[in-house]
């Protein structure tokens, strides 16, 4: 692990790649992590992103695409998907890697987790990193989806990696649901994050990737995780901790010292806003003609070492 | 249950059979009550609580866009995903009171009781 706090920064292949943030117009929200903590830029319409430190680099989220899904809310699941993609294609610096947190396929079917991969393939970068949502999860568990997910061949949800710096750990909380309670990662999951990052300096900026946020949003609709604080209480002592989740389909933020929680826009449709007066369920909102591909995105963060925060750009489908 | 004789010499026994078939009346909405029906609507079930006799198949069926399972609290039955309009039945054999939920969204629980 790279010791982020050293004053060289990243190298000439980084600095090439932060030189094309000013390009990104995709429906991503762009991360950028430097200095070891990430930061979202809202990308704008006219494509200029948050200017980025020449020793950074870039990665993208997506989430919550719903392959398989063809209900009145989105009835081109897949179209909408697709411009996501080009989008993130025509990045002028050409992301790390793709993060996508979670509810992959609509219904865990076979057919939908292939092509799920199969779109997945359209984006051109080097790696593609997931999550599993509860969508991924239902009949027979997560065997469908680690069919084909099992991103270190271990066969189980939840994993880590390293990039260009920044530790990256995936987990699941889609699995732990009881009558009444918000879903749990777990205690096997807790006792496996706490033996991994026991390898992982606190100066290296973490990034956690996990479906359902990992701070109670809202309640009444399972918008949390009940040993969420487990996790984070694990995560303090770290400098730059960033959260990406998904499961709401919209952007929302919290900060806790270090810690920075982000939820992310779906490609699929909008959710309601946390007790949103006059709905009264987490179900899908059926927008008019034209304003859904405002309310789907993407987000491109960039890391800028000796920053703690991400840069993150949030960016609508729709975009000019 | 619901042909339960009633006259004003009603038995202690065919009292409790009548409370039994109103109940099941009550909790299913119609005068024919062999088979109640729970719609999983809005993220809720309704009803959210119902009483039937031993041997009553009650059957859920999904009213929303997004899918939902049905799980006894402790899952001793289990439904697949239901998408919309997917039904999911099962027979209560014996008496007791099982709460239910949603394995998707657990906030949304319910309670089938089973007496005599």
């Amino acid at each position: 692990m790279t010791d982020h706090d050293q004053p060289t920064g990243f190298d000439a292949e980084r600095r090439r790649t932060l030189g094309c943030l000013a390009g990104w117009t995709g429906a991503a929200i762009v991360w950028t992590v430097a200095g070891g903590v990430p930061r979202a830029l809202a990308a704008s319409s006219s494509g200029g992103g948050a200017a980025a430190a020449s020793n950074a680099f870039t990665f993208v989220q997506i989430s919550d695409t719903h392959i398989g899904f063809h209900k009145d809310a989105n009835t081109d699941i897949v179209g909408g998907f697709r411009r996501a993609a080009g989008d993130i294609n025509a990045l002028a610096q050409r992301p790390a890697l793709v993060v996508h947190t979670g509810d992959v396929s609509h219904l865990s079917k076979p057919e939908e987790f292939g092509q799920a991969k199969e779109l997945l393939q359209e984006i051109r970068v080097d790696r593609v990193h997931t999550v599993p949502g509860e969508h991924d999860a239902l009949d027979d568990g997560l065997a469908g989806y680690l069919k084909n997910f099992d991103h270190d061949g271990r066969n189980r949800a939840w994993y880590s990696f390293d990039q260009s710096g920044v530790h990256f750990v995936g987990l699941s909380n889609v699995l732990n649901f009881k009558l009444g309670t918000m879903t749990s990662l777990g205690d096997e999951q807790l006792a496996w994050l706490k033996q991994d990052l026991a390898h992982v300096s606190h100066s290296t900026p973490v990034v956690v990737l996990a479906h359902i946020p990992l701070w109670t949003v809202y309640a009444p609709w399972g918008w949390g995780t009940a040993d969420a604080d487990q996790a984070l209480a694990l995560l303090r002592p770290y400098g730059s901790v960033t959260v990406l989740n998904g499961h709401i389909h919209q952007v929302l933020q919290k900060v806790e010292g270090n810690i920075a929680l982000h939820t992310a826009m779906s490609l699929a449709y909008p959710l309601p806003t946390p007790g949103q007066e006059g709905i009264g369920e987490p179900g899908p909102v059926k927008v008019p003609a034209g304003e859904l591909g405002k309310l789907l995105g993407t987000r491109q963060l960039t890391v800028v070492r000796g920053k703690h925060e991400l840069a993150l750009v949030d960016t609508p489908i729709d975009h000019a | 249950m619901t042909t339960c004789p009633i006259h004003a010499a009603a038995s202690r026994r065919a009292l409790t059979c009548l409370l039994a078939g109103v109940l099941v009346a009550l909790a299913s909405g119609a005068g024919a009550v062999e088979t109640p029906t729970i719609a999983v609507e809005k993220f809720a079930f309704a009803p959210k609580e119902i009483s039937v006799l031993p041997g009553t198949k009650v059957t859920w069926i999904n009213h929303d866009e997004t899918p939902h399972a049905i799980s006894a609290a402790d899952k001793g039955f289990v439904s697949k995903a239901m998408d919309t309009d997917d039904r999911f039945e099962y027979t209560f054999t014996t008496e007791g009171d099982f709460a239910y939920f949603c394995t998707l969204h657990p906030f949304m629980t319910g309670i089938v009781h089973v007496h005599k």
